[in-house]
C-alpha cells in the first residue's frame, strides 16, 4: 500500500484534456469508461509515471471510481506506478529472443548502466527491464523505449553501447 | 514461386500510403463489396473460401460471422484483435508496419458483411509505431472516402479506431480483450454467453485476427472459390508464417498452406535453413503454447511421410507426435539450444501473463516455473519431473481460458519429447551448467513404413 | 409444470426452471452430491467460474445434443439443458480434478488455522480436509503479504486470501461505494485498497460474512474464541437501517456476545445482509430479541460441543458381546 501524502499533485493542461475529449468521443455514451487505457498512456507520456494523484484524476475526468483506475493500471505491465528513469529500456527476454543472445543483451546493459533492472540511474535517465514477448522474434534480439515505443531490433552489444551513449549525448 | 496474397507489393516503395496501394489494385474489395455484393453475400463469400481464424485457434471465420446474433435496435461490433503477444509470432506487426491498408480495407469489408457501424483494431500498447501508422492510414482512408458517412456514396457509415492495450498478453484472448476495450483488467470472460451474443457492451460481436481480416481482400477481390483452391484440404489459402530462432533468415514468409515443412525450413525462398552451419534439434510451429517437436518429427510425421505446413498435417498424429498450426509463430532450435531451459523461460512467461482470475493457472503457472527454474539450475530431483507432468496436468483443461492449456502443453511436450535431457540435468547438474545436452538422437531420420505390396 | 427441465446429478433427477445452473440444480437435491463453491454466491451477481472447485463432469449435454462436453465445467456458471446428465461424487475424474484445484490453492496458503479466526467454519479448510493431501508437494517459500486494517472492524489477511472476488461483488452491490479491489495480476494479485483508504460504510461488514477463508475477519471478535466454543442463537433487533432488518445470529461463549454475523444457510450464504451497527456495535443480550438457538447441522465442528456425545442405553451396559461391538464409542464417551 501506498502512502498517499508522499505524492504531488497534478494539474491536467487543457490540451490533455482535450486529447481526453477526442477519445472518449469514440465510444458509445456512458460507456466512456473504454478510454482509461489509452488516456493512463496520455498520462504516463505527459508525467512519465503513473502517480496517484494522476489516477485520481482520470477517475474524476471519466466518472468512475479511483479504485477502478488503480486495478487496471495495476494489472497492465506498460504503466509505471513507481518513478522510472526518462528512458525505459525494455527488452524482451521471451524464448525466441534468448534464442540469439537477449540474455547477454540485458547483461551488458546492466554492466553498463550500472543498475540492477527496475533501479534509476543517478543522473535520473535511465532504468531497464526484462519485458515478455514483444513480437518481434524475427529481428531479435529488441529492445523498446517509451513513450512512442520505438523499437531497436537485431541488438549487439555494440549497438547497445552507441543506443545509450546517443541517448546521453541528446540529453547534454 | 509460390502465390501471394498479402504481402505481393510488400516491397513497393510507399505501399504504406493510400495513393500507393491504390494504384496497386486497393481498396477494389470495398468498391466491390460495397456496390455489389449484399452483406449477405459476403459472408457467403468468405465460408466459400473456407479461411480459418489466423489468431491461433483455426475456427473458420465465415462460420464464426453466420453465429452473430443481429436483434433489432441492437448495435453490432467487429473488433479487430491486434494484441499479437504470443512468444514466436509477429507477422501481424509486419502487416501493419509495412500494408496498413489492407487491413483498414479488410477492417470495411467485414463491418460491412456483419452491419457494423463503429469498428475497433485493439493493438497492444507496446506497438505504438503500429498504432501511428494505422491511425494516419485511417485518416487517409476517411479523407478518400472509404470511411466516415456515406461510404462510396452507397449509404453505408462506418468508423473505426483504433484501441492501444496496455501490455497483457491475456488481451489476445478475445473476451479479455473485450474487457480491456471496455477500461477493464483484462481477465477473460466465463462463456456461455460468446462474443457472438454478448460481446462489446453486451452486444453481439465478432473478434477477428489481422491476418484473418487482412485476408477478407483477396477472398472478395478474387471469390471464394479462387482462395479455396490453394492450400491444401482444409487448410486453405496462404498463411503468414514468423519464423524466428536459430534461422539464416528469420523474418515473415506467407506460404500456401500445404509447403512440406523441411523445404520451409531449408529452401532458400523461405528460411534458408539452420544459422551458422548448425543442425536442427527442435522446433516450435506455431507460437509458443504450441507443443514442441524434436526435429525428426518436425520434418515427418509418425509414418515417415513428410509434414506439411497446415493445419491437419501439423496436428497429424495429435500431441503423441504432433503439433498445431496455431498463430504460424515458427521457432527453430538448434542444436546447441536447452529445451530445459527454453521450457522454463515459457513457463515464465506464462506465469507472468496469467491473469490470476481463476485458482490453476494464477497458482500452478508459478509452481510450473519454480520447478523448471530449479530443473535448470541444477537443483532438480528426479521426482520433479513427474511432479512438472502432475502440476500440468492439473491444470489443463480445468481453466477459465486457454491460458492454462497454453501453459501446461510446452510443459508437457518437452517432457513427452526430451525426457532425458531432463533426467540430465538431474544427474549431471554442474555440467549442464556449462555444456548443453547437445542434438543427441532428436534428428534421427524416421524412415517411411513399409508399404505393403497385397498382389505380387 | 412443463416448461420445467430434467436434468440428472450422479443418478438422481430433478425438474428445475430453465436458466437454473447445474450448481443450483444440485442444490435443490442437497446432500453429498452439490458441489463445494468456494467463489461463487447466488446472492451477489458476477459471481462464480473462478475457483474451479464446483468442476464437474457433463456426460450428456442435453436430449438434443446428447454429446458431452469436452471439459469439465463451473457447475456455478454452465446452464442445465433439459436432458442433461451430470456427475459429480460418482466421477474419479471430476473428484481427482477437484483435489488438484484443492492442492493448487493451498500451495501457497499460509496454513495457519490454529491462530486463525476462520478455523471451524472455512471453507477452505472444509475443503482440505475431504480431498486434501497429507502433506504438500510445494517446497518453495510461499507468497506473503502484510496484514492490513481496511477500517477499524475488520482486517484484511491476504496471506489466507483465495482471491474469490466476492468481497469486492459485495462493495458494488451491496454497499454504496467500493474503495477496494483487485490490484496487481496473476499470482501477485491481491484484494486492496492501493492507497491508505478506509473501506468505510454502513455495510461493510458483510465482507467478513461473505469471504470463504479467513482473510477478512471481524476485529472486534479477534482472538477471543475458537468458533466451535461458542453458542449460535438467531435473534433480532429493530434495526432502524433502511436496508437492514436486524435478523441475525448472535455467538455466544457463556453470557457473552462474541460476535454478531448475519444468518447463514446451509450452503454457508448470508439469509439477508446486516448493517454494521447490528454486527459490531451490538453486543449485549439486552439489544436483541432472542429466536432460538441456530440450527447447526450435526456434522459442523461447532456441533460437536452442543451436541450430547454417545450416551450409552441400558442395555449396552449389560451386554458385552454388545459393548464390544461398541467399544469405540464407549471409549470416547468415557474420556468426555
Amino acid at each position: 500500500m501506498l502512502k498517499v501524502e508522499e505524492q504531488q499533485p497534478v494539474t491536467f493542461s487543457s490540451a490533455l484534456v482535450a486529447s481526453f475529449d477526442e477519445i472518449v468521443n469514440r465510444y458509445p455514451a456512458g460507456k466512456q469508461k473504454s478510454a482509461l487505457l489509452p488516456i493512463l498512456h496520455l498520462v504516463q507520456a505527459e508525467f512519465g509515471w503513473t502517480s496517484v494523484p494522476a489516477m485520481d484524476k482520470v477517475a474524476e475526468y471519466l466518472q468512475i471510481e479511483p479504485i477502478e483506475v488503480y486495478e487496471v493500471a495495476s494489472f497492465y505491465t506498460m504503466y509505471f506506478l513507481q518513478p522510472k528513469g526518462k528512458y525505459v529500456l525494455e527488452v524482451c527476454r521471451t524464448g525466441p529472443c534468448c534464442l540469439v543472445g537477449a540474455e547477454k543483451i540485458m547483461n551488458h546493459i546492466e554492466n553498463k548502466l550500472g543498475v540492477k533492472e527496475g533501479e534509476v540511474t543517478p543522473d535520473g535517465l535511465f532504468s531497464w527491464r526484462g519485458v515478455e514477448c514483444l513480437a518481434a522474434c524475427g529481428f531479435a534480439p529488441v529492445l523498446q523505449i517509451g513513450p512512442e515505443y520505438t523499437f531497436y531490433e537485431n541488438l549487439t552489444e555494440e549497438s547497445v553501447d552507441k543506443l545509450i551513449d546517443d541517448l546521453k549525448n541528446k540529453q547534454i | 514461386m509460390a502465390r501471394k496474397l498479402l504481402l505481393e507489393h510488400i516491397n513497393v516503395p510507399g505501399i504504406n500510403t493510400l495513393e500507393v496501394y491504390r494504384q496497386k489494385g486497393g481498396y477494389r474489395a470495398v468498391e466491390k463489396a460495397l456496390k455489389t455484393l449484399t452483406p449477405d453475400e459476403v459472408v457467403e463469400e468468405v465460408k466459400k473460401s473456407g479461411l480459418r481464424g489466423r489468431g491461433g485457434a483455426g475456427f473458420p471465420t465465415g462460420m464464426k460471422w453466420s453465429f452473430l446474433a443481429k436483434p433489432e435496435g441492437v448495435a453490432r461490433y467487429l473488433v479487430c484483435n491486434a494484441d499479437e503477444s504470443e512468444p514466436g509470432t509477429f507477422k501481424d506487426r509486419y502487416l501493419m508496419t509495412h500494408i496498413p491498408h489492407a487491413l483498414i480495407e479488410g477492417m470495411i469489408v467485414a463491418s460491412f458483411a456483419l452491419g457494423a457501424k463503429t469498428s475497433y483494431i485493439y493493438v497492444r500498447g507496446e506497438m505504438m509505431p503500429q498504432i501511428r501508422i494505422l491511425e494516419k492510414a485511417i485518416a487517409e482512408a476517411k479523407a478518400a472516402g472509404f470511411l466516415g458517412k456515406n461510404i462510396l456514396g452507397t449509404g453505408y457509415d462506418l468508423e473505426l479506431y483504433v484501441q492501444p492495450g496496455g501490455g497483457a498478453y491475456i488481451c489476445g484472448e478475445e473476451t479479455a480483450l473485450l474487457e480491456s476495450l471496455e477500461g477493464k483488467r483484462g481477465n477473460p470472460r466465463i462463456k456461455p454467453p460468446f462474443p457472438a451474443i454478448a460481446g462489446l457492451y453486451g452486444c453481439p460481436t465478432v473478434v477477428n485476427n489481422v491476418e484473418s481480416i487482412a485476408a477478407v481482400v483477396p477472398i472478395i477481390n478474387d471469390g471464394g472459390d479462387e482462395y479455396a483452391k490453394i492450400g491444401i484440404g482444409r487448410s486453405t489459402g496462404t498463411k503468414l508464417i514468423s519464423a524466428s530462432g536459430n534461422l539464416v533468415k528469420p523474418g515473415v514468409y506467407e506460404i500456401e498452406l500445404g509447403l512440406p515443412v523441411e523445404e520451409f525450413i531449408y529452401s532458400d525462398e523461405y528460411c534458408g535453413g539452420i544459422a551458422n552451419g548448425k543442425r536442427l534439434k527442435a522446433t516450435v510451429a506455431g507460437g509458443s503454447s504450441v507443443p514442441i517437436l524434436p526435429a525428426n518429427l518436425t520434418l515427418k510425421l509418425a509414418n515417415g511421410d513428410p509434414r506439411l505446413m497446415s493445419y491437419e498435417s501439423l496436428s497429424e498424429g495429435g500431441f503423441a507426435t504432433g503439433t498445431m498450426l496455431g498463430s504460424g509463430g515458427f521457432i527453430a532450435y538448434d542444436e546447441d539450444q536447452c529445451i530445459v531451459r527454453n521450457t522454463w523461460n515459457f513457463s515464465r512467461f506464462y506465469h507472468h501473463e496469467s491473469c490470476g482470475q481463476c485458482s490453476p493457472c494464477r497458482e500452478g503457472t508459478g509452481w510450473l516455473e519454480k520447478i523448471l527454474h530449479r530443473l535448470e539450475h541444477g537443483q532438480g530431483k528426479m521426482s520433479d519431473i513427474d511432479l512438472l507432468w502432475d502440476v500440468q496436468r492439473k491444470i489443463e483443461g480445468n481453466t477459465i481460458c486457454p491460458l492454462g492449456d497454453a501453459a501446461s502443453w510446452p510443459v508437457a511436450s518437452a517432457i513427452r519429447h526430451f525426457r532425458e535431457e531432463f533426467e540430465w540435468h538431474v544427474k549431471e547438474p554442474i555440467k549442464s551448467q556449462t555444456s548443453n545436452y547437445g542434438l543427441a538422437n532428436y534428428a534421427v531420420p524416421i524412415e517411411k513404413e513399409e508399404v505393403k505390396q497385397e498382389n505380387l | 409444470m412443463s416448461d420445467l427441465v430434467k436434468v440428472t446429478i450422479d443418478g438422481i433427477t430433478v425438474e428445475v426452471a430453465p436458466g437454473t445452473s447445474i450448481l443450483n440444480a444440485a442444490r435443490q437435491i442437497g446432500g453429498d452430491i452439490v458441489p463445494p463453491a468456494m467463489c461463487y454466491y447466488s446472492k451477489l451477481e458476477g459471481s462464480g467460474g473462478k475457483c474451479r472447485t464446483c468442476i464437474v463432469k457433463v456426460s450428456k449435454g442435453s436430449e438434443k445434443d446428447p454429446r458431452p462436453m469436452p471439459k469439465l465445467v463451473a457447475s456455478c456458471r454452465t446452464t442445465v439443458m433439459d436432458g442433461m446428465e451430470v456427475q459429480n461424487i460418482t466421477s474419479p475424474e471430476v473428484l481427482e480434478a477437484r483435489s488438484g484445484v484443492v492442492e493448487i490453492l493451498l500451495i501457497n496458503h499460509p496454513l495457519d488455522c490454529p491462530v486463525c479466526d476462520q478455523a471451524g467454519e472455512c471453507d477452505l479448510q472444509n475443503l482440505g480436509y475431504e480431498h486434501g493431501l497429507q502433506k504438500t508437494r510445494y517446497e518453495f517459500e510461499r507468497r506473503t503479504f502484510e496484514r492490513v486494517d481496511i477500517g477499524d472492524k475488520i482486517q484484511l489477511h491476504m496471506n489466507r486470501c483465495i482471491l474469490c472476488y466476492r468481497c469486492v461483488f459485495t462493495a458494488d452491490q451491496i454497499t454504496n461505494k467500493r474503495v477496494h479491489g483487485i490490484l496487481n495480476r496473476g499470482d501477485h494479485s491481491e484484494i486492496s485498497t492501493y492507497i491508505q483508504t478506509a473501506v468505510d460504510n454502513d455495510f461493510s461488514g458483510n465482507v467478513i460474512d461473505v469471504c470463504p477463508v479467513g482473510a477478512l475477519t471481524d476485529k472486534t471478535f479477534r482472538f477471543k474464541n475458537r468458533v466451535w466454543f461458542t453458542k449460535p442463537v438467531d435473534a433480532h433487533r429493530n434495526c432502524n437501517h433502511e436496508k437492514c432488518n436486524g435478523k441475525v445470529t448472535l455467538w455466544y461463549k457463556g453470557e457473552d456476545v462474541l460476535r454478531v454475523t448475519a444468518r447463514k444457510d446451509q450452503f454457508g450464504e448470508v439469509e439477508e445482509f446486516i448493517c454494521n451497527t447490528c454486527r459490531f456495535d451490538k453486543k449485549q443480550t439486552s439489544d436483541w430479541v432472542i429466536e432460538q438457538p441456530t440450527p447447526i447441522s450435526d456434522t459442523s465442528v461447532v456441533a460437536s460441543n452442543h451436541y450430547e456425545t454417545f450416551k450409552p442405553l441400558p442395555v449396552i451396559k449389560e451386554d458385552l458381546a454388545l459393548q464390544q461391538a461398541n467399544k469405540i464409542e464407549l471409549e470416547k464417551s468415557i474420556k468426555f
